[in-house]
This record gives C-alpha cells, structure tokens and sequence, in this order.
C-alpha cells in the first residue's frame, strides 16, 4: 500500500482527495484558511481604525500612485489563474505541464514581490513614509507587509514542492501537497483584491 | 512488537516521548506540563493571597506583586487550563469517535511543543528580565510603557504557545469531521467529543485575533510601530478590542469542553442517557455562535456609548439562555437516575451549583449600567474565579480522575479523591464568595495593598485561609497520583461501567486503539451493546493490516528554534544571531518536513492476532 502511494500510475480522477491524508489534508488546510481569513481581518480592522491617523507624515492620498499597484494587482491575479492550469495538469497527470505553469506562477509572484519592495522603497525614500512615521504607516506596512510574507512563503512553498518533486511524476502522495499550496496561493490573492480595494483605492479616492 | 513487557530505560522513555505523535502519549505529556504550569500558577495565587492576608502586608514587593498577579493570569488561562483541556482531548476524543489516530499526528506533536516551549519561555522571564507586570490582559499603553522586557516575553511567549494550540485545533476538527468510525454519525457522538469539537472550532476563528494583537504589541514594543501610542495618531483600545474578540470566545474554549466532561459523568454515574441529548447539542453550538458578538461587555466602561454597551449587554444575557438549557438538562439527567457518588461524580454535583452562581453574577456584570460599578473590582475577580475554577477547574479535574484508568491503566484512590474535592471545593468557596462582598465594598483588583479599619480586613483574611484549604487538596492529589502510580495496580477496561466507545478497549488502550474498526449502533454505543448485545462492539471490518504514522522529533526541533529565535528578536543588537539561528532551525526542519517522504508504516494483522490475549475486551 505504501508503495501505492508513490506510483504515478491509474490514478483517480482527483488525486489530491483519493486518501485519507489527502481529504485530512485538504480539509485542515481549509480551516486553516478560516483562521488566516480571522487574522487579515483584524489586520484590516486595525488599518481601517488608523487609516486617517497620519500624526505630522503624509497621508495615504499624497502617498500612493495606483499604477504600479494596478499593475501588481494585475500580476497577482494572472498567477492564480496559472496556477489553476497547474492544478489542470495535475489532474490530468501531466507533471511536465504542471511543472511549467507553476514555474510560471512563480516567476509572476516574484514580479509581484519586486514591485512591492520597490514600491516600499520609492514610499520610505521619496515620501518619507516610514514605519515609525505615524500610526496609519505602521498599520499601512503591518496589514500589506504580512501579506508579502505570505507571498514570499508561497514562493519557498511552491518552488520546495517543485524542487522535490522535480524528477517524479504526480502521486497520491505529492497530489495533495500540490493542491493545497494552489489554495494558499488563491488564498494570497483573494487578500490581496481586498488590499488593493481597502487600502489603495479607498485611500486614493475616500 | 515483543509480547514480553520490558522495562525501559529513562533515556529510551524521554526519547519516545520527545518523539512521539501518539496521541495519547501526547495528552499524557500535555498533562504533565499543563499540571507543572497550573502549580506555577497556584504557587503564584498563594503569593498574592499572604500578600493581601492582613492590610499594608510588606509580604512582597509593589513590583514583583505586579508581576505576580499577571504570571497567575497568565500562566493559569493559557499554560494551565488550556493544555489541561488538551491532554482530555487527545486521551479521549479519538477513542469516543472509534478512531485509530487524530488527523494530522505530526501537526498534534508540533501543537504540544509549541505550547511547551512558549511557557518555558514567559517563565524564563522571571530569571533574565522580571516577569511582565501588565496584567494577564496587558491592556494598553501600561503594557507599551512596562520597562525591561517581561511584556515582550510574554507577548513572544504566547505568540509561540498560540500557534500550537491554533494546531491543536485544526487538528481536532478534522479529525471529527473526517476520522470517525462507521455508524459515528454527528447526533451520536459523545457529548465531551461535541463540546471539545466546538471549542476547536472557536480555537480557530479566536485566536487569530491574539496573533495579530501580540504581533501590534510587539511591533511597538520592539520595531518603533505606532499603533498603541496616541501621541503618534495610534489608538489604544484597538488592543482591548482584539484582546477581548479573542478573550471572550476563550472562556467558552474552556469551560464547553468541562460541559462535555460532566456531561459524560453525570450520564455514567446516573446510569442514564443523557438528559436532551440534541438539545445540548444545540445549546453548545449557540454558546459558541453568540460566544463571539459579546466581547465588547469587557469594555463597558470605555465609553463605546450606550447603544453599543446596550447591544453587547442583551447578547451576552442570551448567552444565559442555552447554558440555562445546559443545567436543566444536568438535573433532569441526574432525576430518578440510579446515582453512584464516585469522585468524578461529586466534582460534578459540586460544578452545578457553584458555576450557576458564577452564571448568576456574569448576567449582573452583563447590565452594562450596574458594570460601572462592578468594573475592575474584587466582584469581577469573583466572578470569573467561580466560572474558571468552579467550572473549568472542577470538570478538568473530574476529566482527569474520571479518564484516569483509560490514560494510565491504574485507578486512583477514591478516598483521597474525596479528600481533595472537599478541600478543594470548601476553600474555593471560602476565598471566592467573600470577594463578592469585598468588590461591593470598593476593593479594587490587582492592588497590591489595602488600608485596615476599611471593614475589608476580615473577609481577606478568610480568603486567604480558603486557597490554603484549596492547596492542600491539590498536595493531597499529587500524593494521590504518586501512591497509585508506585503501586501500579491495574484496572480492567472499563472500571466505571462506561457507556461510550473509550471504555471498550483495553487500559491503557494498545497504540493503534481498536484492532478493528468499531461499528457504532447507537448513542451510547458500548451502553446499547451491553443492553441490546452481548456487551461487546461488533467491528465493521475484518482484521487486516493497520496503518501508523512514524515517530518524529522535527516537532520539537521546529518549536525550539522558534524560542531560540524569539531571544534574538526581543534583545536586538548582538543577539539578532539568536534570530537568525533559530528561524534557520526552524525553517530547516519545515524543509526537512516538506522534501522526506513519511509514509508511515504498517502492523500486519499477524502481529496484532498475537496480542489477542491482553486486551480484556467488555
Ligand atoms: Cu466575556
């Protein structure tokens, strides 16, 4: 039976729910989810509460351009949308496919993350908006900072999974792991549509 | 798997345990630590009683007094009650539900070590820095402005203690939704399963809320955020919001899973089925729905207005509603029952009317406009010492001498049993009810002295009087447990005349639980085999080979490396190394975790056919 759990081949139609470990995997990960979703919306309770607390710095309309963070929005999202394909593939017991569009949706969340470091440097050089600055630069850099970590997670994440599984195909054992780094990375980006939404467009314009 | 029973060496003993993902070796460790904090804690009460023993006591110092009442606080919700609740679960809840192992072994082990090590770490405070002295809520800015670093332990400490129990949650839920043996639909399971399930649930929506207040703390403690400090444009009631958005579901964390013991041994000792068995089902689930809009009752005095205060008030009176249902349907439970007064038992007809007085005055704390009175005084302490420890306490300690067989395979002594409740029991009422009386006098909370001739002297020196009755009793069960331990006599497996699944497998249960998978006829299942059956549970499978997880010690390594990490972030400068070697560690073995395959293994059903002799089955 171990051994079963290694073959990539006669696998089921959904590999990443055929075991046991699979549905445990998948279901906790979902909860697990539930108490991320807990966590971003206390981080979005405390920014909506200091968002005008600018003390003596600049407030969010002086500071944020939404170019970039259009186009990082933009980004994001096309990097759930391949990993979807990835997960296609997965399904189809394609490793090869599924390989390149993850390696894709990696390479789109490294855009992402160059951009949102650059975009903190242009803020603390060009703006002076620090994380000591004022109350509304410590929430603004905690609520979007921790969502960087996610994403620089995910991408240690995925590119492990990638590594590790480089040279087999899929499996029952691997399918689940796949699949729930796929979530996470959805998970990533459903936040960040309430970033952009929030934080920017609401500073922008409210 | 040898046959012949040999005894192991200490190192190969402490090797197991540090490598274990059983869950009932687990919950034995849970036991210990969470029994070693909850003497920590009791140690630290008895300081705070000789210290308000007569009035202007120089017993301790105003500093350490203030560090003092908060390590009680602290240590006493979160390093005692909480993993005391866990070692029930993870000895008892898989085997309720017919299952051979929880979800997710290795994410159980992780959840252990990370609550050990965060303990370790706030008590570690007391030797480095001083113990923080915020109060166990830390409210802000007293716990921006604590100089030295006792409220940065303790907002690391519990940082890394509430992953693990966050962990620990997940990994009940599932294992209910997903693990439950054939038959074991949700309206039979047992009712400390359903309750121990709940409160995984508010474990998961709750504690998130902590996580990120400790990280504000820590922010502006450490890193020059500005959250808490209102000269910056911060706002300090943010902390008590997420404080108490976490804090009030934590209450129902911890007493719904003490329902759910004393619900299993009323039912026992009654030697009937539980009383509106749906009904409790129901009355669980809207405690913990309403559970989480009534936070803000902790805050009336803020001055959120009246129509928030108003709001906050009428929902938390509802909640009086369902746990209402909760003690009516205990005494209908208990009415015509044929009553056996074992141990667990009178713990159990001692909970119901304490924790109704406890629910009494929760209902007077909740009339927002009577609060402003009542608000950080003695009556609040009183209040919540008569849920805590009237409801918490006593259903854990009936949980423990209730499942102790099942855990250990011996039987403590009944006598000292009943020695230690009424001990116990006298002197929790002799230090608590009085405090009623001394916060409508005026006394405040956490104050350090209290002048004489105040009418105040008399009632605190009886209060005093009563936790030395209350550690007595405690001596008397750790003398209780060293007794039967050294003796080690063994008991059957089912020495209460159980009705649940638990009581129909060998004391202590082999490592794998049931050889076969339970089939589960009913509510009650062993009760409906002993009455419709031959008292036997029939298996829903033919014998055959039995899947295991590996043993693992990259929990413990995870988890120390956070602690190692914490060090570095809390004293910066040289000591960022700390940091840095510990998060190494600790993403080392996450790597570790993610590239080895761990498949586990599997006991071939020759091997458990050899075993056929030692589990006296009924
Ligand atoms: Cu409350």
């Amino acid at each position: 039976m171990a051994d079963d759990m290694l073959k990539s081949t006669n696998l089921p139609q959904n590999p990443e729910r055929a075991t046991l470990e699979g549905r445990n995997k998948f279901m906790g990960f979902w909860f697990f989810l539930g108490g991320e979703t807990v966590l971003f919306a206390s981080l979005f309770g405390t920014f909506l509460a200091l968002r005008n607390s600018t003390a003596e710095g600049p407030a969010a309309n002086e500071v944020f351009g939404l170019e970039l963070v259009f186009i990082m929005t933009m980004v994001l999202l096309t990097s759930s949308l391949t990993s979807v394909y990835a997960m296609y593939h997965m399904k189809n017991n394609d490793p090869k496919k599924m390989q390149l569009w993850l390696g894709i949706t990696v390479a789109l969340g490294f855009v992402f993350l160059g951009f949102e470091i650059y975009e903190f440097y242009h803020y603390v050089n060009h703006y002076e908006f620090g994380y000591s600055t004022s109350a509304f630069s410590s929430a603004f850099y905690t609520l979007v900072g921790f969502h960087g970590a996610h994403v620089a997670f995910g991408l240690v994440w995925i590119i492990g999974l990638m590594i590790r599984n480089a040279k087999r195909g899929v499996n029952l054992y691997n399918a689940p792991k796949f699949y729930i780094a796929s979530l996470y990375w959805h998970f990533i980006d459903v936040v960040w549509v309430f970033i952009f939404t929030v934080v920017y467009l609401m500073g922008k314009v409210g | 798997m040898s046959t012949t029973a040999r005894k192991a060496g200490f190192g190969a003993t402490l090797w197991d345990y540090l490598t274990t993902v059983d869950h009932k070796k687990i919950g034995i460790l849970y036991l210990i630590g969470g029994f070693f904090f909850f003497l920590l804690g009791g140690l630290e009460a008895m300081l705070i009683r000789i210290q308000l023993i007569a009035p202007d006591n120089e017993f301790i110092s105003a500093q350490f007094y203030n560090e003092v009442l908060t390590m009680h606080g602290t240590t006493m919700i979160f390093l005692a009650a909480m993993p005391l609740i866990f070692a029930l679960m993870n000895a008892v809840l898989p085997l309720q539900i017919g299952a051979r192992d929880v979800a997710f072994p290795f994410v159980n082990a992780l959840g252990f070590w990370l609550f050990f090590f965060g303990g370790v770490m706030l008590n570690v405070s007391w030797f480095v820095t001083g113990a923080p002295d915020a109060g166990w809520t830390a409210y802000a800015p007293l716990s921006i402005f604590s100089e030295g670093h006792g409220v940065d332990f303790y907002a690391i400490g519990l940082q890394i203690a509430g992953f693990g129990t966050l962990m620990g949650g997940i990994n009940f839920i599932v294992t209910v939704v997903n693990m439950r043996a054939p038959g074991m639909t949700y309206m039979r399971m047992p009712l400390f399963t359903w309750t121990a399930f709940i409160a995984s649930v508010l474990i998961l929506f709750a504690f998130p809320a902590l996580t990120v207040g400790l990280f504000l703390l820590t922010f502006d403690r450490l890193f020059g955020a500005n959250f808490f400090d209102p000269s910056m444009g911060g706002n300090v009631i943010i902390w008590e919001h997420l404080f108490w958005i976490f804090g009030h579901p934590e209450v129902y964390i911890l007493i719904l899973p003490a329902f759910g013991v004393f619900s299993e041994v009323i039912s026992t000792f009654a030697k009937k089925r539980l009383f509106g068995y749906s009904s409790m089902v129901f009355a669980t689930v809207l405690i913990a729905f309403l559970g989480f809009m009534v936070w803000a009752h902790h805050m009336f005095t803020v001055g959120l207005g009246p129509i928030a205060n108003s709001i906050f008030a009428v929902a938390t009176m509802a909640i009086a509603v369902p746990t209402g249902i909760k003690i009516f349907n205990w005494l209908f439970t208990l009415w015509g029952g044929s009553i056996r007064l074992t141990s667990p038992m009178v713990f159990a007809l001692g909970f119901i009317p304490t924790f109704t007085i406890g629910g009494m005055t929760g209902v007077m704390l909740a009339s927002a406009a009577a609060d402003f009175q009542y608000h950080d005084s003695y009556f609040v302490v009183a209040h919540f010492h008569y849920v805590i420890v009237g409801g918490t306490v006593l259903g854990i300690f009936a949980g423990i001498i209730y499942w102790w067989p099942k855990m250990f395979g011996t039987m403590l002594n009944e006598k000292l049993n009943h020695w230690f409740f009424w001990l116990f029991f006298i002197g929790f009422h002799l230090t608590f009810f009085v405090q009623h009386f001394l916060g409508l006098m005026g006394m405040p909370r956490r104050y350090w002295k209290f002048q004489g001739e105040q009418g105040l002297d008399l009632f605190n020196l009886i209060s005093t009087i009563g936790a030395l009755f209350m550690a007595v009793g405690t001596i008397i069960f750790i003398y209780n447990v060293i007794v039967t331990q050294t003796k080690g006599q063994k008991v059957s497996g089912d020495p209460w005349d159980g009705r649940t699944l638990e009581w129909a497998i060998p004391s202590p249960p082999p490592f794998y639980n049931f050889k076969q998978e339970p089939l589960v006829r009913g509510l009650d299942p062993l009760w409906v085999e002993k009455m419709e059956g031959d008292g036997k549970i029939k298996p829903a499978e033919p014998l055959g080979d039995i899947h295991m997880p590996n043993r693992s010690f990259v929990p413990f390594v995870m988890s120390l490396g956070l602690f190692i990490a914490g060090f570095g972030v809390m004293y910066q400068g040289g000591y960022w190394i700390l940091a840095v070697i510990g998060f190494a560690i600790t993403a080392g073995s996450m790597l570790y975790r993610s590239f080895k395959d761990d498949l586990g293994y599997h006991v071939h059903k020759e091997d458990l056919e050899d075993e056929e002799g030692d589990g006296s089955n009924g």
